[in-house]
């Protein structure tokens, strides 16, 4: 038998197994070969193009081989931000190949990846699914080597961060840098004291308290968490799911690594109390594949709550309520962030988005009813229902309660997590975080607002500036252009390509837009940038399309002197390519002189 | 049940519940431009070409379901010029050499071009490098003029129900491949009515070609949405 067919025989003949299937041969072979790719097709009844339709959806799949052993170095503007130009370079020299390609030897593959949510700790790398963080030449050279020499990745890892970054099921050079520990999250919490209150009262009276607290949706979007699972309380079916929504894609956040590093039984709690409030038996925790690293450990807290009787068959007493948890990986994609390509994901598909109605708590995992809710949403949840409504209220502002976890990341001295009250001023938190020179914030990561002094004012709220947690401080020396520019790589790359704007318009947009920030653009340039990023919101079909001109149009918005600056004042048109230069350029490498003058290309 | 009352662009209209916007206005004699939408597939809104706005809001025609009191907003000017924009789009992202290619004429993408005249794209062209692969017996796939509407996606299946097209990769590289074992064995058939689904000339039979001469071709007869506005004008 071959290896490829012995691992394929392993999974079970369904469809949704795809990714599942997929991730095995991708471990163990270090590709999806084409006699896996027939396998797998013929195992699952699918076409062996569907099969290649989704190995090719995402980054941490690949038909081609990637090396003995892969290397993925993370793009963020933070990780550029703090030096990663010169380790990408120390990567290449070592493993004698570019980003893109795989040693001579075959041994170590390079790959380029979007945030792996370790913006507080950059440049940062996966290598074989173990984390390395704050990355310097040395060390990356230090890893090709160790890598050649055959040592496993995990055998590199030469210290520990701190908490459970330690514990023997993760090992993790990552730290959790918790800067500021607030009193809903990471207030004190008696393990099973959620689910325990939550089963003493009725499903509808947990619905009530957690929408009299006034809590929406941590993950983006503000959706009041009560509500939605009113709605998918009152869908009849025969079974209804929760999802926790653990994808934390948005680049600068990485909250939701720390609470499921260090609080993982609190959000667990939170599942159970939404699988009693909606009436769920089973829940489902998305994990992005970057942290794979916490599985183990996860894994390990899950089978501690099983025992405790905090999940399981009729859990905290309760002698009609089961519920357990079951973890899915995602496997490199932005958009499975978005609920229903999360969704599609989870079913073993390509994360591409769903069209709305049917919504997720109508129609969502599995066509049941199904909330959708983040990590940090769920945690809070578990806290509400322990310390009720009002004491929650109190906190925040009158439309924004209770507080939220922060992302901090970029030019400060004290990058991490804070746990904050909604209404922080921007210029307080930068007071927080250390970064009294900051010349741009941005909040809400990409997709987000990119702010200038003259918010320093606004507050941090859902009326205000809403952020999922990202926060990205830029220091005065930072050029803005380039910002933009990497976040317009990322939409571009992340783009599912289902619809015509956000595929197409994208591309275009981060086109003209570099036209502009090379000096080449005119007032028209900038029209055409405004039109065309209102274009690509009004007509996309989800969140990421809808969003993906912000980095452009919020830019323009708060720092209009910037471009000013850079844009040829009076002139009407500059063309992209200005052929006299290049002929120039290309005499000078070719050692040649001009056939011609500049002048005649005129 | 009862009808559904809702207007579009001023005019009453009735619509059955269950019917998308797209499927009512149709009903009522008024046309929405439409272009990955398939009569009889479930509709995917990919292409964005029949966004119109209601209450302030953008949404795609051919997806969303009728609401009572609903008021569409069909032909303001922004809003066509969007379309446009789209069709454009389309344009620069693919390679489009109308008069050579065989779908000339019964091009549903030129002729919305067409209905909005479309002189030059106000995008700059980004000549992919895309492929054809002409493996297939009966059938050939032009990636250079595909502009992933999911039609062949969703409608063609071999006879155990894989899919005999799919959508592979992602963002701007994202590309409809023909699986290569279930093309072998296409029937005549199943060839014929791949073409015909795909809108443009990216799926082309083998063997036959140009057999409509210009003059007669589909939309030299009459333009694209004529048939639903036939009686009201335009
Ligand atoms: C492109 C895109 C990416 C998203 N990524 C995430 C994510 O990583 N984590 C998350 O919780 N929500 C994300 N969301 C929002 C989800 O769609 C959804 O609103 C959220 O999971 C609902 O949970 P909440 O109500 O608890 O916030 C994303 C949305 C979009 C459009
Ligand atoms: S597919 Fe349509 S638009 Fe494209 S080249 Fe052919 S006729 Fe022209
Ligand atoms: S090949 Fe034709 S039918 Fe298929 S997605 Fe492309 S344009 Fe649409
Ligand atoms: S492909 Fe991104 S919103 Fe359509
Ligand atoms: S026809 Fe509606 S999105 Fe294509």
């Amino acid at each position: 038998m071959t290896q490829e067919k012995e691992i394929v025989l392993q999974h079970p003949k369904d469809p949704s197994a795809l990714l599942d299937v997929i991730r095995d041969v991708q471990t163990r072979l270090g590709h999806v070969p084409e006699e896996a790719v027939s396998r797998i097709a013929a195992h699952l009844k699918l076409s062996e193009a569907e099969v290649r339709g989704a190995v090719t959806f995402y980054h941490f799949f690949s038909l081609t081989p990637r090396g003995a052993s892969t290397v993925y170095l993370n793009d963020s503007i933070t990780s550029r931000m703090n030096g990663r130009t010169a380790v990408a370079r120390a990567f290449e020299e070592e493993a004698d190949c570019r980003f893109g390609e795989v040693s001579p030897d075959g041994r170590v593959g390079l790959s380029s990846t979007s945030c792996i949510g370790m913006n507080d700790q950059e440049p940062s790398a996966i290598v074989d699914g173990v984390v390395f963080t704050k990355l310097s030449p040395d060390k990356a050279r230090a890893i090709v080597r160790g890598l050649r020499d055959g040592t496993p990745a995990s055998g590199l890892v030469a210290e520990f961060g701190d908490g459970a970054n330690q514990s023997s099921l993760v090992r993790a050079m990552v730290s959790n840098n918790i800067r500021k520990r607030g009193p809903v999250l990471f207030g004190p919490h008696e393990p099973g004291a959620a689910v325990r209150k939550a089963v003493s009262m009725t499903p509808e009276q947990v619905i009530d308290e957690v929408k009299k607290a006034g809590l929406l949706g941590r993950g983006g979007a503000g959706f009041p968490t009560g509500l939605k699972w009113e709605f998918c309380r009152r869908e009849k079916a025969p079974e209804r799911y929760v999802v926790c929504n653990a994808d934390e894609g948005e680049p600068g956040t990485f909250k939701d690594r720390v609470v499921l590093t260090e609080l993982p039984g609190l959000l667990f709690e939170g599942m159970a109390v939404a699988g009693y409030a909606v009436g769920a038996r089973t829940g489902v925790l998305y994990l992005r594949s970057e942290y794979a690293y916490l599985r183990a450990h996860l894994e390990a807290v899950l089978a501690g709550l099983r025992k405790e009787g905090i999940l399981g068959k009729r859990i905290a007493g309760s002698p009609k309520f089961s519920f357990d948890i079951v973890i899915k990986s995602g496997a490199g994609a932005y958009i499975c962030g978005e609920e229903s390509a999360l969704l599609e994901s989870a079913e073993g598909k390509r994360g591409e988005p769903r069209d709305r109605p049917p919504f997720p708590v109508q129609a969502g995992y599995l066509d049941r009813p199904t909330t959708v809710n983040n990590v940090e949403t769920l945690a809070t949840a578990a806290r509400i229902v322990v310390e009720g409504a009002a004491w929650f209220k109190a906190m925040g502002t009158p439309k924004s309660a209770g507080t939220k976890l922060l992302s901090v990341s970029g030019d400060c001295a004290r990058p991490g997590v804070y746990e904050v009250e909604y209404g922080l001023s921007i210029a307080e938190l930068l007071d927080m975080a250390g970064a009294p020179e900051a010349k741009a914030v941005q909040v809400g990561g990409p997709s987000g607002t990119c702010v200038s002094k003259a918010g320093y004012q606004r507050k941090i709220c859902f009326s205000d500036l809403p952020t999922g947690g990202s926060v990205i401080v830029f220091g005065p020396d930072r050029d803005i252009f380039e910002v933009v520019e990497n976040f317009m790589e990322f939409f571009v790359e992340e783009s599912c390509g289902w619809c015509t704007p956000c595929r197409a318009g994208n591309v275009l947009l981060k086109k003209k837009f570099e036209k502009v920030a090379h000096g080449k653009g005119t007032e028209g340039d900038l029209r055409d940038l405004e039109a065309w990023g209102k274009l690509v919101k009004a007509t996309s079909r989800c969140g990421l399309g809808q969003t993906s001109p912000n980095p452009i149009l919020t830019t323009m918005q708060n720092f209009p002197e910037l471009y000013e600056a850079r844009i040829q004042k009076g002139r009407d048109f500059v063309p992209e390519f200005d052929l006299a230069a290049a002929i120039q350029d290309g005499c000078a490498a070719a050692n040649r002189r001009p056939a011609c003058k500049e002048a005649d290309h005129e | 049940m009862n009808d559904i009352r809702f207007t579009i662009d001023g005019k009453e209209c009735l619509g059955k519940p269950g019917q998308t916007i797209v499927e009512a206005a149709k009903a009522n004699g008024v046309y929405i431009p439409v272009l990955c939408h398939f009569e009889g597939l479930k509709p995917v809104g990919s292409c964005r070409i029949c966004t119109v706005r209601v209450g302030g809001r953008f949404m795609a025609a051919c997806t969303q379901p009728l609401i009572e009191g609903m008021a569409v907003e069909n032909t303001a000017p922004d809003l066509e010029d969007m379309r446009k924009s789209l069709i454009e789009m389309l344009f620069v992202e693919g390679n489009h050499l109308c008069p050579s290619c065989e779908k000339s004429g019964n091009c549903e993408l030129q002729a919305l071009a067409y209905r909005y005249q479309l002189m030059a794209p106000r995008f700059p062209y980004l000549w992919p490098r895309r492929d054809i692969d002409a493996s297939a017996p009966l059938l050939m796939l032009d990636g250079n003029r595909c502009i992933q509407c999911l039609r062949c996606v969703r409608a063609c299946r071999a006879k155990d129900g894989r899919k005999v097209f799919a959508a592979v990769d992602r963002s701007h590289r994202v590309k409809i491949e023909v699986d290569k074992k279930l093309a072998a064995h296409l029937s005549e058939d199943q060839a014929r009515r791949a073409m015909d689904i795909c809108p443009v000339g990216a799926i082309l039979r083998k063997e036959t070609g140009f057999a409509v001469p210009i003059g007669r071709r589909k939309f030299d007869r009459a333009p694209i949405g004529s048939d639903v506005e036939k009686g009201t004008g335009r």
